[in-house]
């Protein structure tokens, strides 16, 4: 069983999608509800398990039957790939739950579409050849363009038909990038890539340089960095927010491919193609942060301003994989972990405060008030805390660890001044949509009180969500190391390398 | 032979470019698909392109890259799909903006508005 614990964060999500389809589970609601959490649970569950049993072991890599590395596709899970798969687990969990106090019942097939969208994020992060990565991104693709449309109104249709398009162009794009490196390697196992990328000569050199390149742009693409980012606003501001928040760990999966090939294919060992990408990122990655402040600033409402907050995380994280270090590695996932989470919430949070404000839904106008002002209002404060790095929550350490790790690098004249003049940007904006969210009112006496107060099951996932960041402070010390081991092994190519090749004999 | 098989890539993914860039939903799904056929060729192309080499293992010296084949197969297969699934959504876009516009509306030429009128 434990031999083929690497296989599971991918297969029971599958499972659980196809359980969901079948006549028990597809008739009724309540049941549907019952059977998709137990399998979420379940899932975050051997996706913890995986975590420590990685931690405890090292690199697990599991040869897809049986078919040794180089030749077979293999799932490769080291400490990395194994910290997002939990965080993905998770979200999906609070996602799940939150979406059974009623959003899943206003289309059709939410669970499912849920399920298939974890497997395909879980894949992505998981497998060990490139052309595996393609086929899962296209799994949560398709996933994710129908939870777009779920619910959905005519801004809806839009959105989603502008997302699919430059999504499908994207895939082509990454098509076309996989066929020459593998025409100028002969391989799309990463690890078996990284080996051979050192090794080439003459023209091929330039060849696989167009060809990480044409990755780069599909890897923007997918996470939304500076000339490639306009779908997100719109797309995520036009999904149903439960979809919004489960869309916040997909933005990473670009992330994470950019880290992954970047640091290992084409990191320190590439020879002539050392760090091709690096000059590309970082300006990118700057100018990111500052359209994405600038759009949290003009957003007209909640939903819009949180897209936007995650277009300035994208650039941030984006920053960490320029400085291709591994102290720069182990900040970006603990502040990816926490953009994620708070994101996430952010996104639950204005779905619950649209309902409770009637016409005024989340638009930043004055309206009525919140049924639950304590309740919602506490939980605002905490998350614009957590998510503008004001001390004491998570978001403080992950500013304090990132302008740390950049103080050294030749750029920081530029990054620390934008990242600290944009954290400020934020805190205004988002102190302003407080503002006018709770204390704004049109006139007092058209109050009535027939809002309805928010179903208990979503107040627990939000306050869930939300505690992960004085969790993340208070663990700090493990927490950190961990996200360093995770680094180091990353940054281990040769190491990386061996226990792929060898592993999957 | 080779440069017959580039030029073909290459015409087809400027057509598909073109269309691609068109507002309307038709044309951009046929750019699409023209794009998704010229990535298929590439790909296949990414064995190298050679005549006469065994495909089966033990009837011959020299063997075809069987890879680049099965990489053509899965994307044959997830392109299909995707058409499918974007040719349904424009449908509906169509039916639900009224107009079948990229942006999901028709500006209209003054000319136009004054016939109406």
């Amino acid at each position: 069983m434990i031999q083929h614990l690497a296989s599971l964060p991918i297969l029971l999500p599958m499972l659980a999608a196809v359980i969901l389809l079948l006549p028990p589970c597809g008739k009724s609601l309540h049941i549907r509800r019952i059977a998709s959490s137990i399998m979420a649970i379940i899932t975050f569950a051997i996706s913890v398990l995986l975590l420590i049993h990685v931690h405890n072991t090292g690199i697990n890599v599991y040869a897809i039957g049986n078919w040794s590395a180089p030749f077979g596709i293999v799932l490769v899970a080291d400490m990395l790939s194994t910290l997002l798969v939990a965080l993905t687990s998770l979200l999906g969990l609070g996602v799940i739950l939150y979406s059974c106090a009623g959003d899943d019942a206003k289309g059709n097939f939410f669970h499912p579409l849920v399920h298939f969208l974890v497997l395909g994020v879980n894949g992505a992060f998981l497998t060990g050849d490139l052309f595996n990565v393609f086929v899962f991104f296209e799994v949560l693709l398709i996933a994710s363009y129908s939870l777009l449309m779920h619910a959905g109104d005519k801004q809806n249709t839009r959105a989603a038909l502008q997302y699919v398009i430059l999504n499908l162009v994207g895939s082509s794009v990454f098509l076309i990038g996989l066929g020459i490196l593998y025409g100028v390697l002969g391989t799309l196992n990463i690890a078996d890539m990284a080996k051979k990328v050192s090794l080439l000569t003459g023209d091929d050199v330039y060849l696989a340089k167009a060809g990480g390149l044409l990755l780069l742009v599909v890897f923007a693409l997918k996470s939304a960095l500076l000339p490639l980012h306009l779908w997100l606003p719109n797309t995520y501001a036009s999904a149903k927010p439960v979809v919004a928040a489960l869309f916040a760990i997909m933005t990473k999966v670009g992330v994470y491919a950019m880290l992954r090939v970047y640091t290992v294919i084409f990191g320190e060992q590439a020879g002539s193609l050392e760090h091709m990408a690096q000059p590309w990122l970082w300006g990118l990655a700057i100018a990111t942060i500052i359209v994405g402040a600038i759009g949290v600033v003009a957003a007209q409402d909640l939903r819009k301003l949180t897209a936007n907050l995650v277009v300035v995380s994208v650039g941030t994280l984006v920053a960490l994989v320029a400085l291709q270090n591994i102290n720069a590695t182990a900040a970006l996932l603990y502040y990816l972990v926490h953009s994620t989470l708070v994101c996430a919430a952010l996104f639950l949070l204005a779905d619950l405060i649209a309902t409770q404000r009637g016409k005024a839904a989340d638009r930043l106008v004055g309206g009525r008030m919140v049924n639950q002002p304590f309740l919602l209002g506490g939980c605002f404060i905490i998350a614009a805390l957590t998510v503008a790095g004001m001390p004491p929550l998570s978001g403080f350490i992950g500013k304090i660890w990132i302008l740390k790790t950049t103080l050294n690098s030749e750029q920081a004249q530029l990054f620390w001044p934008v990242y600290l003049i944009m954290s400020f940007v934020l805190l205004i904006a988002l102190s302003r949509a407080g503002t006018s969210l709770f204390w704004e009112r049109k006139d007092r006496k058209n109050e009535n009180s027939d809002g309805v107060n928010a179903h208990p099951l979503q107040v627990i996932v939000i306050i869930g969500l939300l505690a992960c960041s004085p969790l993340l402070v208070i663990f700090g010390g493990p927490i950190s190391e961990y996200m360093l081991d995770a680094a180091t092994q990353l940054h281990d190519i040769s190491g990386g390398i061996n226990a792929v090749i060898r592993g999957g004999a | 032979m080779e440069l017959l098989y580039a030029s073909c890539v290459g015409v087809l993914i400027s057509c598909g470019m073109f269309l691609l860039l068109r507002a309307r939903t038709f044309p951009v799904v046929l750019g699409l698909t023209m794009i998704s056929y010229a990535v298929n060729l590439f790909l296949f192309s990414a064995g190298r392109l050679t005549i006469n080499k065994a495909v089966v293992l033990g009837t011959g010296t020299d063997y075809a890259d069987p890879l680049p084949q099965a990489l053509v197969l899965t994307a044959i297969v997830i392109g299909f799909a995707m058409t499918a699934f974007v040719v349904i959504l424009a449908i509906r876009g169509r039916a639900d903006l009224g107009s079948d516009h990229v942006d999901g509306h028709l500006v209209k030429s003054a000319a136009e508005s004054k016939e109406q009128k």
